[in-house]
């Protein structure tokens, strides 16, 4: 009985301690999930540590490779600065972004579309780097294009480096228009050519189709707003307080798609695509048009999809006119997290500087990329003027790969950017419902739906004043 | 210094909180390690469930403007019952309930009364009927994408090889009520899901004592009469929960319209569902703020669901005996 009545209790006390331990794990469980910083700050001895997201993760090898080459550089130039690489693609994915601004957890360097702006500063997660950027800080600062650094500031505060700017073009895939007998050096200008040539590609048949665009994850509405911005018209008035994409550019644009879907058949009856997918029927040879920045190229159809360098070509973004009235540009940036220290903030923007600041460097060693096998030679990212860019276009011209006159119409349309429109993101969202509507029904009023999302955006603008 | 040093001294308790205290002292002690368990529940429940609900209803009156949260009153309700899109999606959400229970309510049940008849291969057939349950959602929707796709699709490939028009199903434009773009969202939700209800409608069918349909069958009761006089009323309870159940669950229909329609909302918004639009209130549309009116809209779901499901448990009581 004593024995019967010891090994109760010691199993009794056994379960005490299991009930102990599940109580201790959930609290440690708990404290782990706290929001704490991203990195540590300058410790002892004046040591640094910065986290920085946007790494090429190791399925992109070639891109990888170089960004963790670039990083050992740097800590040995800087042995006081540790980089922590976040390595993701894509980059940012809304809702995650928005989660992680929520939550107040971004890295000390995090990147952002130029578009995130407001929304970053709407949940004070920016930090003021005014102070710290100076032309010495940033030696080229003078010559980075004002509408990419009006992009991170506001008012005369200022909030992160531009790393990309880019405007849109028309990409042509050179193979498919020698076999449609079209010639590739003279890419369709109107939206008149773009039918008449996007007629010929489908005409080679085997699931071929002349011409795609976008209608999903905000992609639609995103390629709306350059298409009008070619044909002349605004997505929002100058004072970003109302739509005004209900115009007859916007019933010009959406006509030619709707033609080129339901009359001649020239876009594929799957629709509902967002950004990846037709980079993919380029790659694969299905595809004859479509529009994008010229890092669709150089970033994904070849990289990624494994197309073919020479197989590409870029024209201008189509128009009634054939001279685009000036093209969406958009790009990307890094900003700093609120909670980062003045040492981490110091040395993100030499980091900044030595990886995306300097021609000749870090993502602008285009010997490296060539040695690499990286194409080279591509009219991106148009983030600098004066002699930055001069000596840009001559680093990138001593290692160039690419046949630059299968984008010579491109360049030298030379497309007025126009930036994005207010509230970009969400006026976006309103219009890929637009667009999906546009390229799956064939009794689609345009005039009805635009008139539809002009309320919407309205609302939208109304409520982010 | 007398005070401190009464302060220091032992408080005597008085004899009842004394006789109180032996007696919870054991009763404590004794279910020590129950509690430790029941703590760990609690816990999670109050991290995971209960804070997050109070801190939606909270939020749904507040607004964050550059890093600053203020009381914002009304002003996100208001905004969300002005917002066109909040009507179309209740509508498309009552819609695909109605659907859900119509193909994905009644086909289970009919499943089971199958397997339930079967005298060979009935293990193997509910292993296949559950296979698609243990299938990821994500997984499941993806494969159905492509068979929805309408220029590479397996559904339009059979169709055109029997000669019949085909459709851009989820793509479908039509916003009527039933819309082909809903039915297949419902289509596929259904095939995701059977597996599970098929199983628990099988063991309330099993359960049914073998009597009943021999009594049935002596009177002259045909299949449908078995059906409806013996199976129905012996699986009530059973077919009265899962009802519930699974109308609260395809209220809150997401995923399934989410990835098959490509993150969208179907053409003129004809899959857009109310947690859709909460989604799209959150994370969608830029500014922080909208985490606020995305939390209204969860406070007024939430609100239908509670009063729908006390309604119907007050209706389906058992009355007393």
């Amino acid at each position: 009985m004593k024995g019967l009545n010891s090994r109760l209790h010691r199993r009794a006390r056994r379960r005490q301690l299991a009930g102990i331990t599940v109580v201790a794990a959930l609290g440690l469980a708990a404290a782990a999930c706290s929001s704490t910083p991203a990195a540590t700050g300058a410790g002892g001895g004046g040591h640094v540590t910065i986290s920085v997201d946007c790494a090429p993760p190791a399925s992109a090898p070639q891109q990888h490779k170089e960004w963790n080459e670039d990083v050992a550089l740097f800590e040995k130039q800087n042995p006081n600065i540790t980089v922590n690489s976040i390595y993701e693609n894509p980059c940012e994915v809304p809702a995650s972004f928005t989660a992680m601004l929520d939550a107040g957890n971004e890295p000390n360097v995090f990147y952002t579309y130029f578009t995130d702006k407001n929304q970053v500063l709407d949940a004070g997660q920016a930090a003021d780097i005014t102070p710290y950027v100076t032309s010495t800080t940033v030696p080229t600062l003078k010559d980075i294009v004002p509408t990419a650094l009006a992009a991170v500031t506001a008012g005369k505060t200022l909030y992160g480096l531009p790393t990309s700017n880019y405007t849109q073009g028309l990409i042509i895939n050179r193979v498919l228009f020698k076999e449609a007998g079209l010639n590739p050096d003279d890419p369709p200008a109107t939206w008149a050519q773009v039918e008449a040539d996007a007629k010929a590609i489908t005409r080679l048949g085997h699931g071929i189709y002349g011409y795609g665009d976008y209608s999903a994850g905000n992609n639609g509405g995103w390629h709306f707003s350059s298409e009008i911005d070619a044909e002349g018209g605004r997505m929002v008035n100058a004072a970003g307080t109302a739509a005004s994409f209900d115009s007859a550019q916007g019933q010009t644009v959406l006509q030619a798609l709707h033609t080129m879907r339901f009359v001649d058949h020239s876009m594929s009856p799957t629709q509902q695509l967002a950004w990846g997918t037709l980079q993919k029927q380029m790659a694969a040879n299905k595809l004859g048009m479509y529009i994008a920045a010229p890092d669709d190229i150089y970033n994904v159809i070849v990289p990624q999809d494994g197309g073919n360098i020479g197989d590409y070509g870029m024209g201008p973004l189509p128009s009634t006119s054939g001279t685009p009235a000036g093209s969406l540009s958009g790009g990307n940036d890094y900003m700093f997290a609120k909670h980062d220290t003045p040492a981490q903030i110091q040395a993100g923007i030499k980091w900044l500087v030595f990886e995306n600041l300097t021609p000749g460097q870090g993502f602008y060693n285009y010997a490296r990329q060539k040695a690499d096998g990286f194409p080279v030679g591509f009219p991106e990212p148009q983030l600098f003027t004066g002699a930055t860019a001069a000596r840009q276009q001559q680093v990138m011209d001593s290692s160039a790969t690419v046949n630059p006159a299968y984008f010579s119409t491109f360049t030298n349309a030379h497309e007025l950017a126009m930036g994005e429109p207010a509230d970009a993101q969400a006026v976006y969202k309103t219009l890929d419902p637009v667009m999906l509507a546009v390229l799956t029904n064939p009794n689609a009023n345009i005039s009805q739906l635009l008139t539809t999302a002009t309320s919407q955006v309205n609302q939208i603008l109304a409520n982010s004043g | 210094m007398a005070d401190l040093a009464t302060l220091r001294k032992p408080a005597a308790l008085s004899p009842a909180r004394s006789r109180a205290g032996d007696r919870l002292g054991p009763k404590v002690r004794r279910n020590a390690s129950a509690h430790g368990f029941l703590i760990g529940a609690v816990l999670c429940f109050c991290f995971f469930s209960w804070y997050p609900m109070c801190r939606e209803v909270v939020m749904s009156f507040q607004k964050t403007k550059l890093g600053v949260t203020s009381w914002a009153g009304w002003a996100n309700y208001e905004r969300i019952f002005h917002d066109p899109t909040f009507w179309v999606a209740w509508r498309n959400t009552v819609e695909f309930t109605v659907l859900a229970l119509i193909i994905g309510y009644a086909v289970p049940f009919f499943v089971a009364i199958l397997l339930n008849e079967l005298r060979h291969a009935r293990g193997y057939l509910r292993c296949l009927v559950y296979l698609p349950v243990m299938l990821p959602p994500t997984s499941a929707l993806l494969l159905f994408a492509y068979f929805y796709d309408p220029t590479y699709g397996l559904f339009n490939d059979v169709l055109r090889h029997l000669d019949l028009p085909v459709s851009q199903w989820v793509q479908s434009p039509g916003t009527g009520v039933p819309s082909m773009a809903m039915i297949s969202v419902v289509i596929a939700a259904t095939w995701m899901n059977m597996g599970g209800a098929t199983l628990i409608y099988l063991a309330a069918l099993q359960n049914i004592p073998g009597e009943l349909y021999e009594a049935a069958e002596l009177d002259g009761a045909g299949l449908f009469r078995k059906i409806r006089h013996v199976t129905i009323p012996q699986t009530r309870l059973i077919l009265s929960m899962l009802l519930l159940l699974q109308i609260v669950a395809t209220m809150q229909m997401f995923v399934e319209a989410f990835i098959l329609t490509n993150g969208g909302a179907g053409v003129n918004n004809n899959t857009l569902s109310v947690v859709n639009l909460i989604y799209q209130y959150a994370f969608a549309l830029s500014g922080a703020s909208n985490y606020d009116t995305a939390s209204a809209l969860g406070v007024v779901l939430m609100l239908v669901l509670a009063v729908f499901s006390g309604g119907y448990l007050w209706l389906t009581r058992q009355p007393e005996r």
